[in-house]
């Protein structure tokens, strides 16, 4: 099955403070990132913060914010490399192929602006349909989206809606170009947890019913779980573990999603002590020239902070990259080839 | 540990029939034109040593509670009794000397930092203010120990907030409420912003200094996965009241009050063959400045009977526990199918 997506060693840079940057001298927040975005597909991109995951999201819509900027990789979708087209062109993708929903729908509409008439704005910015049409085509999405008594939500201002509505408005003007891949980024995360349980219902429907991929950017297990059918664990702007979801919640194999998961309090029984991670994210500026998880890993040993990992294919379509983990696999399973790129 | 029958020991807090109301004006004159019932009947007991999970969504009332036991607002009606005294009864310089000993940490320690002044500094503040310390040499080694006590290095004690990590952040946060030596800690959020593994070390650091401390923490937080981690016992808020309390383990365990069940529903769990199930409780919270008559809750219960839309449901208690629902009512179910 050939993927929709296609992203493909993304590197996107920061120039360092310390001296003006080269071409391919910055600090690297997100650095040979790959993995592959099937149709219908949710795939969740799950860090902590500083792992680069929003940063991934905003490199493969060419959207990173100045001075940072993607300096390697492709970005193909349907074959062709996103990073190549002209900006009108990259504008269309945008609107029409993929969209993006974000943390804060507060910050994401105009307060001044009835939230029908945005939705009806969008449409029509890339759909050559009247006012009319486009308003009925609004009211059926608030409809889609579960926005009760939609006909007086359509000359709603944002600051009449509650939280859990403004995100049901958002996912309604992303879905009304109807496009192929949906990004939303914490699309949760402000919401309160009833209220949160309710979007998340709603996005699995929307997949469902629409066959719409998505790329999930999540810090909460909790919530891929809910959604996702592969994840992508990333730390300090690489990818460190690939998995299908049961397979990685069930069976971490890398040292931080392991750590990761132990350190949920809902996992430990009352009492116990929660397992740590020790110390901190280090900087950009800090990262090892090694595996980037070394100075927090409890499996580190003699190369990890000098030699970054190869990547490993364990059975199931599994990636992992770690030193640990290598030596611990039998050399016969962990050698390239026998399944596809 | 949480197991411990530290049934006995002294109550530090006692909040009884607590109402804080903000009022809403309108107009050229700004007259008072409603209120913003934020906090109702609000009553909470807090034992020495123990810590309460205060729960609830966003616009609950929580943090109102937490600020109107720090006298940081005023409310209108009720008792908040700390160490047997009660401190709405007390005249300015009564008050500052409470306020030693009840000490607060924001879910955002860099907004309550003050960015221009070195770590040192305010850490010393309070001890300044308080006397706390014979002299600067003094203050300076206490310093000292409380940063190494909250896990930092000594020696960063000269350096300004923004050259710390979130987490080394809220560890100094920790540190200068401490340095008062307070015996309650209004925790407002403390954790939420923090990635989960920070977050897991804060936790554990909280836990061990209320250990060795004696400390008595007021968790106010809207995630109950932390709570079930650290609380000894929970009251659940909704629009302005308190709908349940009790143990933290018997409350999980069995939630009473169908908005505790929601509540507990609603947490993704991270366990593969659980997902997908319908969401708990559905609709949105009304507004505060018009609660819904009856049971503030029953506009988006499931169990909704004819009685909650116009009875307010009292505190139902039994075993320790406390459910301000009409299904906890002493003999008062078998409504059948109403």
């Amino acid at each position: 099955m050939s993927a929709l997506l296609e992203v493909r060693d993304l590197r996107t840079t920061f120039p360092s403070s310390k001296r003006s940057a080269g071409p391919d001298d910055g600090l690297p927040v997100v650095d040979r990132v790959s993995f592959d975005l099937s149709s219908g597909e949710v795939l969740a991109l799950v860090g902590e913060s500083g792992s680069g995951k929003s940063m991934t999201a905003l490199s493969i819509l060419r959207l990173v914010p100045k001075p940072g900027r993607v300096v390697a990789g492709e970005v193909r979708l349907g074959g062709e490399n996103l990073l190549d087209y002209p900006v009108t062109e990259m504008r269309r993708v945008r609107g029409t192929r993929i969209s993006m929903i974000f943390q804060e729908p507060m910050t994401s509409l105009n307060p001044v602006v009835t939230a029908g008439a945005q939705v009806i704005e969008a449409i029509q910015l890339h759909d050559s349909i009247g006012y009319a049409d486009a308003r009925a085509r609004t009211r059926e999405l608030f409809v889609e989206v579960g926005i009760p008594d939609p006909d007086a939500r359509l000359d709603a201002y944002p600051h009449q809606l509650s939280g859990g509505l403004k995100q049901r408005v958002m996912i309604a003007m992303a879905l009304s170009t109807r496009p192929e891949i949906l990004i939303a980024d914490e699309p949760t995360t402000a919401l309160d947890v009833t209220i949160q349980a309710q979007i998340l219902a709603l996005l699995r429907d929307l997949q469902r019913t629409r066959n719409t991929a998505i790329l999930l950017i999540t810090h909460d297990l909790g919530i891929v779980n809910e959604l996702a059918d592969r994840v992508a664990v990333m730390y300090a702007g690489r990818i460190v573990e690939v998995a299908e979801r049961t397979q990685l919640l069930s069976n971490p194999l890398h040292p931080y999603t392991q750590g990761l998961l132990r350190s949920i309090p809902a996992r430990s029984a009352a009492g116990d002590r929660l397992p740590e991670i020790p110390g901190t994210v280090p900087p950009p500026s800090q990262w090892p020239s090694g595996c980037r998880f070394s100075t927090r890993c409890p499996a580190r040993f003699e190369p990890c902070a000098d030699v970054m990992p190869e990547e490993l294919r364990p059975a199931g379509g599994r990636r992992v990259w770690c030193h640990d983990v290598a030596r611990n696999t039998n050399p016969q399973t962990d050698e390239h080839g026998e399944e596809e790129a | 540990m949480s197991a411990a029958p530290a049934l006995e020991s002294e109550t530090l807090l006692r909040v009884e029939g607590l109402q804080t109301w903000y009022p809403i004006r309108a107009g050229v004159m700004q007259s008072r034109v409603g209120w913003v019932q934020a906090a109702t009947d609000v009553s909470l007991e807090l034992a020495a040593g123990r810590t309460l999970a205060l729960v609830g969504e966003s616009g609950c009332g929580k943090t109102t509670v937490g600020r109107s036991i720090l006298r940081l607002e005023t409310p209108q009606a009720g008792r908040i009794e700390f160490e047997g005294r009660d401190l709405l009864e007390l005249d300015a310089e009564e008050l500052r000397a409470a306020r030693q000993r009840i000490q607060i940490i924001f879910q955002d320690p860099m907004a309550s930092l003050d960015p221009r002044m070195r770590v040192r500094d305010q850490i010393a503040e309070g001890m300044r203010s308080f006397g706390i310390g014979a002299n600067e040499n003094e203050r300076r080694d206490r310093v000292a120990s409380l940063l190494e006590r909250v896990q930092l290095d000594p020696d960063t004690m000269d350096r300004y907030p923004h050259e710390f990590s979130g987490g080394q952040r809220q560890r100094i946060c920790i540190a200068r409420a401490l340095a008062v030596e307070p015996r309650l800690i209004v925790c407002d959020e403390s954790v939420s912003a923090l990635d989960v593994s920070i977050q897991a070390q804060i936790l554990n650091l909280l836990r061990d200094l209320q250990e060795e401390l004696d400390l008595s923490y007021l968790f106010i937080t809207h995630d109950l996965s932390v709570v079930r981690y650290l609380a000894h016992d929970v009251a659940v808020m909704y629009l302005g009241k308190i709908v349940e309390t009790g143990p933290t383990e018997s409350l999980f365990r069995d939630p009473a009050h169908p908005y505790t069940q929601g509540l507990l529903a609603a947490i993704p769990s991270i366990d593969p063959l659980i997902r997908g199930g319908a969401p708990p409780v559905l609709g949105d919270v009304p507004s505060p400045s018009d609660p819904p008559r009856g049971c503030h809750f029953h506009t988006r219960c499931a169990s909704v009977m004819d009685r909650c839309r116009v009875e307010t449901p009292a505190m139902f208690a039994a075993n320790g526990r406390a459910s301000r629902c009409f299904l906890s009512e002493p003999g008062g179910e078998d409504e059948g199918g109403a």
